[in-house]
């Protein structure tokens, strides 16, 4: 049984590339993947991300579950609409999923998930939940929006109330706030400015045309990967998954150790790997002579071998970049080799972020 | 149903043949491939003189999706590469029967030709895939 967005007729009046991407029948590309990825660095594109599973955490205790379901600490957020970006560990400090959590009032948080791994996501979060009095309210309802790149916001601008312009006026980044139909969220996955909004399945195709007309180019999943590549952020089931601690997948940032009495899952673990210093850890590749970097490829190094997690061709770059798990004590600058295609390439160890508004950061 | 032109040949690794007639063939890759392969980001082409033989991997198109082996659908010696690909590997993809052609080769035995597939073989093999 495959599912279908509500955006799916859509797409396919756009002539889009329709592939199975976790039983989710998604747009691959509308022709060129390299012209989406450049209409998002250049001007503004917008993805499809209605397959992402929101979920609602409401009661008493929401505040004190995520407290303990997440290495983030939820108590950080104090202004309505700040949105944090975290990870929901196992007993064995393994990532079963990233996301990111809205705060709307301690009673009331909104959590967005991957759709890979919904079903597991709201297993757990049910078990976990047992000694808490709160509710989880999936939201399939909705849905959602991604329009990125540095003309995104004036161009989502046209199609919004005076109410709705008011209220994301001068909105930093990771805010998001409900007005009217929409709820809008000032984060994204592509490095660039932009909105993710949440829309009502009724409004939703008429939201995505309007788009259109308005000159957003719309943008398929190679696009979104490439593009998320090049800003380095994580993809779930490559870049980490159950077996990967946060500490080897770039996101020690997203645990909150103060205070020190907060008993989130998998702190224990986490402690113990921090202690050691022993932890793989995941930087950036890059490599200029041709050729792509893949997935899985090895990574060579005089400290022992690493493997590349994600590695694509970076549009915006001309080259290669990727993704890849390695010694701790590989640093950046050095040169270490990639086994491809039977031979052996030297590449740079960057920091895992290539590309930030439009331009080079490494 | 993508576009197969009727006066080439094909292999069933979905190289396409152009005979010259003057002993020599045009190889590309065909819309279908570069349909399958998606934007094009690399192609590495064989040596002007290096000597070939029917199966041998000589090239490789390099996609944002992946590296994929170009096999030399007849056995002779390359005469001539296209040296715009280095440049412009998106020929591949915009223009697969023409100006995305890939390399050249003058023929040991013109009779590996009626080895290779028609128009509709070909169709019929895609068909399988």
């Amino acid at each position: 049984m495959t599912n279908k967005t509500v955006l799916h007729a859509k797409h396919l009046a756009s002539g889009a590339k329709m592939v199975d991407f976790h039983g989710w029948e998604m747009p691959i590309n509308y022709g060129s993947q390299i012209e989406e990825h450049n209409a998002v660095r250049q001007n503004a594109g917008m993805f499809d991300v209605s397959h992402m599973t929101i979920v609602d955490v409401q009661g008493v205790d929401a505040k004190a579950f995520l407290r303990r379901l997440v290495i983030n600490d939820v108590a950080k957020l104090a202004v309505a609409g700040k949105a944090l970006y975290t990870g929901m560990l196992n007993h064995e400090g393994g990532v079963i999923d990233d996301l990111i959590i809205y705060f709307f009032s301690e009673n009331n948080y909104r959590l967005v998930v991957n759709s890979a791994t919904r079903e597991k996501d709201l297993a757990w979060m049910a078990k976990q939940s047992e000694d808490f009095d709160i509710t989880i309210i999936e939201r399939p309802e909705f849905g959602m929006l991604a329009v990125q790149g540095p003309e995104a916001k004036t161009k989502v601008a046209n199609l919004l109330t005076p109410e709705q312009i008011t209220a994301v006026e001068g909105m930093k980044p990771f805010y998001g706030v409900q007005v009217g139909d929409l709820f809008i969220a000032t984060t994204g996955y592509t490095g660039e400015e932009g909105y993710e909004i949440i829309v009502p399945d009724s409004v939703a195709e008429d939201f995505w045309q309007k788009l259109l007309d308005t000159g957003v180019v719309p943008c398929g999943l190679g696009a979104r990967d490439t593009l998320r590549l090049e800003a380095g952020m994580n993809l779930y089931g490559l870049d980490m998954d159950e077996t990967v601690s946060p500490l080897a997948a770039n996101m020690a940032w997203t645990i909150s150790w103060e205070p020190e009495d907060r008993n989130f899952i998998g702190r224990e673990v986490l402690t113990a790997q921090k202690a050691a210093g022993d932890q793989p850890k995941l930087v950036g590749l890059v490599m200029e002579a041709k050729g792509v970097l893949r997935s899985h490829q090895k990574v060579v190094t005089e400290f022992g071998d690493g493997e590349i997690t994600s590695g694509t061709f970076s549009p915006t770059l001309g080259h290669s970049v990727a993704l890849a798990r390695v010694p701790r004590s590989v640093k950046v600058g050095d040169t270490v080799e990639v086994e491809m295609r039977k031979k052996l390439v030297k590449v740079q160890v960057s920091k895992p972020s290539f590309v930030r508004n439009g331009k080079k950061v490494f | 149903m993508s576009n197969i032109p009727s006066e080439l040949k094909y292999a069933t690794s979905h190289e396409w043949v152009r005979n010259e007639g003057d002993g020599t063939v045009t190889i590309g890759i065909t819309e279908h491939a570069q349909d399958l392969l998606g934007d094009m980001v690399f192609v590495e082409l064989p040596d002007v003189g290096d000597e070939v033989s029917t199966g041998d991997d000589v090239a490789v198109a390099e996609s944002v999706k992946a590296a994929s082996d170009i096999y030399a659908p007849v056995s002779g010696e390359v005469i001539e590469v296209n040296e715009e690909l280095e440049d412009s590997p998106e020929l591949v993809n915009s223009d697969a029967f023409g100006d995305g052609w890939l390399f050249k080769i003058k023929l040991d035995d013109a009779c590996e030709l009626d080895d290779l597939l028609d128009a509709e073989g070909y169709a019929n093999s895609i068909d399988e895939d």
